[in-house]
């Protein structure tokens, strides 16, 4: 199996924190495969773990990679990278 | 009597006896366990699956915003992260409580040290944490005090598990030792309108049972107070209940006399909450807001659609709008970008906009643009006047795009003390008092160690508000107040006896200041700003003042 992965920008004007990120963290919990997020070239931590996913500190406009393997992972990965680019901080 | 001292949030009082919040667990001991790392890891997954069950339950009662950040924490506290960190304690021989212990402590850490928003979490997570071990410990989990009758809430900082279910009939008013205006508690507080106090250090001695009054208006906490400061905060939590659930009149003195009240806006999103809440009108509308995110001018286009939502809101209505002001605290790059020692006193305000002449252009042309097309009666000031040439400069500008009416921001001294023939030139002037207090007393108002000189009751203020008013009566012009001085009912009545016409102020401050103008006479009015005018500095002023009001005031 290769790894998929996608690199997009974090769409929420308040950054990758709170709401986006419980959203975030939710929907790779649900997707059943394991999935990484890095941001811009630091280390990977696991996509599911809300704590892992806030300490990124990831802010609107930022980069990060999201990686995964196996039959699924192009779908999975193209969900949440629609997750990551929608503002979900807008009013 | 003593003042502790924090961030108020709203500008409510309330009063009551103190009732702290269970201190935190100790920390658990790093001793060995007695049971199978196999044991201790079942113990604490059990304990975490149960506690984000409860933060779940929760959260579905209380719904709203809360409902999300008690969704969070569940999912904290079942982070698979936390879980291996978990397991590689357990498996070395550590027992489950400390293990939970040191692996939300390594989190907490990392995103304490993140500080701002991400540090403000750590609280969350400590939360979770303690209501873990509580579970291991067989301990019911940390929560708000229940002491059989209505309370002043006292803690460190509240979790959003505890928020979201404090009974309101139960909670007369929250203080926390820790936490900033953006903590769960100081959010919640404003979502469900508690009087709150946070970031008040001091409280950390208060004791079960004691009796204080809580004023988020003046961010203090009064411990031992005596029977008439108690009567006073009643009178004024009466008065803000009544005012609250009065009739909508415009603003006027007791004798009739009309003050006209508006409202300060900063985007025209928040014109429809102002006239629910009485506003007759904007005496200033900050357009900061189309600028500040763009790293270039919007175009006329984009400004006048802008403008004209904003004027369809008040048909008939006066509404100020202040040319951009940048600078200072405001920075924009496409204005100024030249390093400066003191932004402050820098190419800030018109400055800023003559040295951009074309942007200025383009505003007056999108605002005439929106006055044609809409109903309301637009008026047009500049910030940041200093001498009477800009004002006449200003004027002349914006006359030439068919502007109507056209005035000054009085923000600087020197127009204060011109005003007479400022306002030959100028419609009208609005006195900025944040910036006018500012400059008179030489103080940065942006600076922590010289806020305290950030009084606009100070009398060498009112003093050039008065100049400013007595310029205006002269020349048959209004002069008005557009600063947070506006907002304070006392306030209010000084200024108005100083001279100005129409009081502007953010849209949740109009009920209080409604039913302050409507106990006082204009010759009362007057008599509090005399008493205020002569008085040695803001806190004298303010004492004479309250002196000179209360045979008036109930």
């Amino acid at each position: 199996m290769t790894e998929i992965t996608r690199t997009v920008r974090i769409g929420s004007s308040n950054g990758l924190h709170a709401r986006p990120a419980k959203l975030f963290a939710q929907a790779v919990k649900d997707a059943g495969i394991p999935v990484t997020i890095t941001k811009g070239a630091g280390a990977p931590v696991n996509a599911a773990s809300i704590l892992g996913v806030i300490s990124l500190g990831a802010e609107k406009g930022d980069y990060v990679t999201l990686a995964a393997d196996g039959d699924d992972a192009v779908a999975v990965l193209d969900d949440l990278a629609d997750l990551l680019t929608t503002d979900h901080d807008e009013a | 009597m003593t003042e502790l001292r924090g961030v108020g949030i709203g500008l409510g009082v309330a009063q009551g006896p103190v009732a702290r919040m269970a201190e935190p667990l100790p920390a658990p001991d790093d001793s060995a366990s007695t049971l199978t790392p196999d044991e201790e890891l079942a113990r604490v997954r059990d304990a975490v699956a149960v506690v984000a069950r409860e933060l779940e339950d929760r959260g579905s009662k209380a719904g709203g915003m809360a409902r999300e950040v008690l969704e969070a924490q569940a999912m904290m506290a079942e982070d698979p992260t936390l879980d291996q960190e978990v397991e590689a304690r357990t498996s070395a021989g550590k027992t489950g409580e400390f293990a939970v212990y040191a692996a939300f402590a390594s989190f907490r850490d990392t995103l304490a040290a993140m500080g701002g928003y991400l540090g403000e979490r750590a609280a969350d997570l400590d939360d979770v944490a303690q209501r873990v071990i509580a579970r291991l410990r067989g301990l019911p989990a940390p929560g708000v005090p229940d002491p059989g009758h209505p309370f002043v809430l006292v803690a460190k900082d509240l979790a959003p598990a505890d928020t979201a279910l404090l009974d309101l009939d139960k909670v007369l008013a929250l203080i926390t030792t820790d936490g900033g205006p953006t903590s769960h508690t100081a959010i919640l507080a404003r979502e469900k309108s508690i009087v709150a106090i946070v970031g008040a250090a001091g409280a950390k001695d208060l004791v079960d049972g004691e009796t204080v009054i809580v004023d988020a208006a003046k961010g203090v906490v009064t411990t031992a107070p005596t029977a008439e400061e108690l009567a006073q905060a009643q009178n004024r939590a009466d008065a803000r209940a009544s005012a609250a659930s009065a009739p909508l009149t415009p603003g006027a003195l007791k004798d009739g006399t009309k003050v006209p009240l508006l409202a300060n806006l900063g985007k025209p999103g928040g014109a429809a909450e102002a006239v629910e809440l009485g506003a007759e009108g904007v005496g200033l509308f900050r357009t900061e807001f189309l600028f500040l995110s763009a790293t270039q001018a919007p175009t006329v286009e984009e400004q006048t659609k802008a403008y004209t939502e904003l004027l369809q809101t008040f048909p008939g209505k006066k509404v100020v709008v202040r040319a951009l002001d940048a600078g200072a605290d405001k920075p924009l790059a496409f204005l100024n970008d030249a390093h400066e020692d003191n932004p402050a006193l820098g190419l800030r305000g018109l400055r800023a906009l003559r040295a951009s002449e074309d942007i200025l252009r383009e505003q007056l042309t999108a605002l005439a643009n929106a006055d044609k097309a809409t109903e309301s009666d637009l008026w047009v000031m500049a910030p940041m006047v200093a001498t009477v040439e800009e004002a006449g400069y200003f004027v002349a500008l914006a006359k030439e795009y068919g502007i109507k009416t056209a005035g000054v921001m009085v923000e600087v001294p020197s127009s204060a003390i011109q005003a007479a023939r400022i306002l030959q030139l100028a419609d009208f002037a609005s006195i900025g008092t944040n910036d006018l207090t500012q400059y008179t007393l030489a103080a940065d108002r942006l600076l922590g160690s010289v806020a305290s000189y950030q009084d606009p009751w100070h009398p060498a203020v009112l003093q050039l508000i008065k100049a400013t008013a007595d310029g205006g009566k002269a020349n048959g012009k209004p002069v008005g107040i557009c600063g947070e001085a506006a907002a304070d009912p006392l306030l209010a009545v000084v200024l108005v006896g100083l001279g100005a016409t129409t009081l502007s102020m953010a849209p949740t401050a109009l009920a209080d200041v409604r039913a302050s103008l409507l106990q006082y006479d204009l010759a009362d009015a007057e008599r509090i700003a005399q008493a205020a005018l002569a008085a040695d500095d803001a806190a004298s002023a303010r004492a004479a003042a309250q002196a000179a009001a209360q045979p008036v005031a109930q």
